[in-house]
């Protein structure tokens, strides 16, 4: 579970499909296909055949979701080696879409991140986006100081991947970034920086 | 009357100073011996003679020191002045309100005439004098925010009304006391402030909210901020921290009256008439302790005020490290005498 009591922290409310959309959008990664499953097991299977899925293993790969996930028989299944391509393929799949798509992100709070800013990109409306938290706590953080970001972030603190500064992880969130905040935690007193404490699993 | 401006600096050398009359004008942020977050807001209109309050944009002393340090900040780290694509009706309304008001209260200084969208904007301090098409932002070497913004004191955000929220869309801030603006830029006022302690939970920032929602036109308002800074420095950007943190190691107790320095923004809102955005004006205001001191009602309060404070607003304002200094240092200004309600010299 994420802590709560972030103000600036977008609220992962869960998928709940939308009998009323037209098409239905599912970007998933890891056990965020666990996610859409629950959805089919709750509301049955009827929307599936409305629904293109897209699909990124990441860390959850031996789980084998994709073969769960294909199995559903949506009318698109299309599964992604990395991130890029499925940020390349989103944004044909968002360049195509009609009125009356309804999208829906499930994954770790990184990637649903990266999703919704794609999504802000083409004007859709954050609150009208579904979104669930699944799998790892990790955090995406942008070094305020260098502005480089850092993937996967465990711990607080922990060293800038691009400038090498020990940075606090603060409890602030831009999802215009999608990303928190690391601010350096020792620049008043360099090199006295606590060791890394596992704080996000 | 013909401001004379100092000719000083904010960083490297440190060679800020407030003349005599710039401290008797001070803006002390402390009305009473003690502090706590509210929301303290008061309309925005003209108070006494020689004092900030005397014109509702208020040029100093500083202004041109001012103005150069921000040129510097900005050939470091251009994001310091964002503004989202929407705002540009917002930027106008801003060039518009900040040229006004300082041509009518210093007609020495700048001079604005206006011929139907033709407009001549002489800014004598600075050697400028542009003639523009008011709306056609190609007529201007900035953008509208950044050209003004670049001639007037303060920090400056534009915040957008929309859904009973407000939403921090551009923004020239280069003075500011430990926020991004590339950071905080689309948040709404809710998430831009869930950083700040206390507040939240005793319901400041609701209050607040409701408030501004409702601001009209006409009828600005304004609230005092504080903080603590070590060495009259205007940039202390987060991005920064890594340059000026180590400052704080610095104080002891023989220059702390020199070193630390009081920190007041004077926040002044006003709603902007085309686009219907609340311009936040963020004033940055320094004073040395050995400085403040020389008002003996200040320098009684200002111990009181610190020793009361609630450690949640100690570690916030970044003062846990320096506090017992200061409070050894201050203590022989307070000689336990009463002082007078108001934030004013007695």
């Amino acid at each position: 579970m994420l802590v709560a009591g972030i103000k600036s922290r977008p609220e992962y409310k869960g998928l709940d499909v939308d009998p009323n959309a037209k098409r239905h959008l599912f970007v998933l990664e890891g056990e965020g296909a666990a996610a859409l499953i629950d959805q089919v097991g709750a509301k049955g299977r009827d929307f599936l055949a409305k629904s293109e899925i897209l699909y990124l293993a990441a860390a959850a790969a031996p789980k084998a979701y994709d073969v769960a996930l294909s199995a559903l028989s949506p009318d698109i299944f299309w599964q992604a080696p990395t991130l890029q391509p499925l940020l390349f393929r989103l944004r044909a799949c968002l360049d195509l879409a009609r009125m009356g798509t309804r999208l829906y992100i499930a994954g770790t709070e990184g990637y649903i991140g990266q999703i919704m800013q794609v999504a802000m990109e083409y004007g859709i409306d954050y609150h009208s986006i579904h979104t669930e938290h699944r799998g790892s706590a990790a955090r995406r953080v942008q070094c305020v100081h260098c502005k480089g970001i850092t993937d996967n972030v465990t711990t607080s603190p922990f060293a800038c991947t691009h400038c090498g500064l020990p940075l606090l992880v603060r409890d602030h969130y831009s999802r215009r970034l999608g990303a928190f905040q690391g601010v350096n935690i020792d620049a008043e007193e360099p090199g006295t920086a606590p060791a890394p404490e596992e704080m996000f699993p | 009357m013909t401001i004379t401006f100092r000719n000083e600096t904010f960083r490297d050398d440190f060679t800020f100073r407030n003349s005599l009359y710039n401290i008797r004008r001070f803006p002390f942020p402390f009305d009473r011996d003690e502090y706590m977050y509210s929301v303290n807001m008061e309309p925005h209109v003209r108070g006494k003679k020689d004092s900030v309050f005397e014109n509702l944009i208020d040029v100093d002393e500083h202004y041109v020191a001012e103005m150069h340090d921000r040129a510097l900040v900005l050939k470091e780290d251009p994001l310091r002045c964002q503004a989202l694509p929407h705002m540009m009706a917002a930027q106008w309304d801003t060039l518009e309100l900040l040229m006004e008001h300082q041509a009518q209260d210093y007609p020495e200084h700048f001079t604005l005439t206006k011929n139907g969208d033709r407009w001549r904007w002489i800014n004598r301090t600075m050697g400028i004098d542009d003639t523009f098409t008011f709306g056609d932002p190609s007529t201007l070497p900035y953008p509208p925010m950044e050209y003004i913004t670049r001639q007037a004191q303060g920090d400056f955000c534009i915040v957008d009304q929309r859904d009973n929220n407000l939403w921090m869309d551009a923004g020239m801030v280069t003075t500011q006391a430990d926020w991004s603006l590339d950071f905080d830029i689309g948040m709404n006022f809710m998430e831009w402030h869930g950083p700040v302690p206390l507040a939240h939970q005793i319901g400041v920032f609701e209050r607040a909210l409701k408030f501004l929602l409702n601001l009209q036109q006409g009828k600005p308002t304004r609230r005092l901020n504080w903080t603590m800074t070590v060495n009259p420095r205007l940039d202390t950007s987060p991005e920064n921290y890594h340059k000026w943190g180590p400052d704080r190691t610095t104080v002891t107790p023989e220059n702390v009256g020199e070193k630390m320095h009081l920190r007041v923004e004077l926040q002044s809102l006003w709603r902007l008439p085309r686009s219907n955005a609340i311009l936040f004006v963020i004033r940055c205001y320094l004073i040395s302790f050995d400085e403040l001191v020389t008002v003996p009602k200040w320098g009684r309060r200002l111990p009181r005020v610190l020793k009361s404070l609630p450690p949640e607003i100690v570690d916030y304002k970044g003062l846990t490290r320096n506090r017992p200094i200061m409070l050894d240092w201050l203590a022989k200004y307070d000689d336990g005498s009463p002082t007078s309600p108001g934030i004013f010299p007695d």
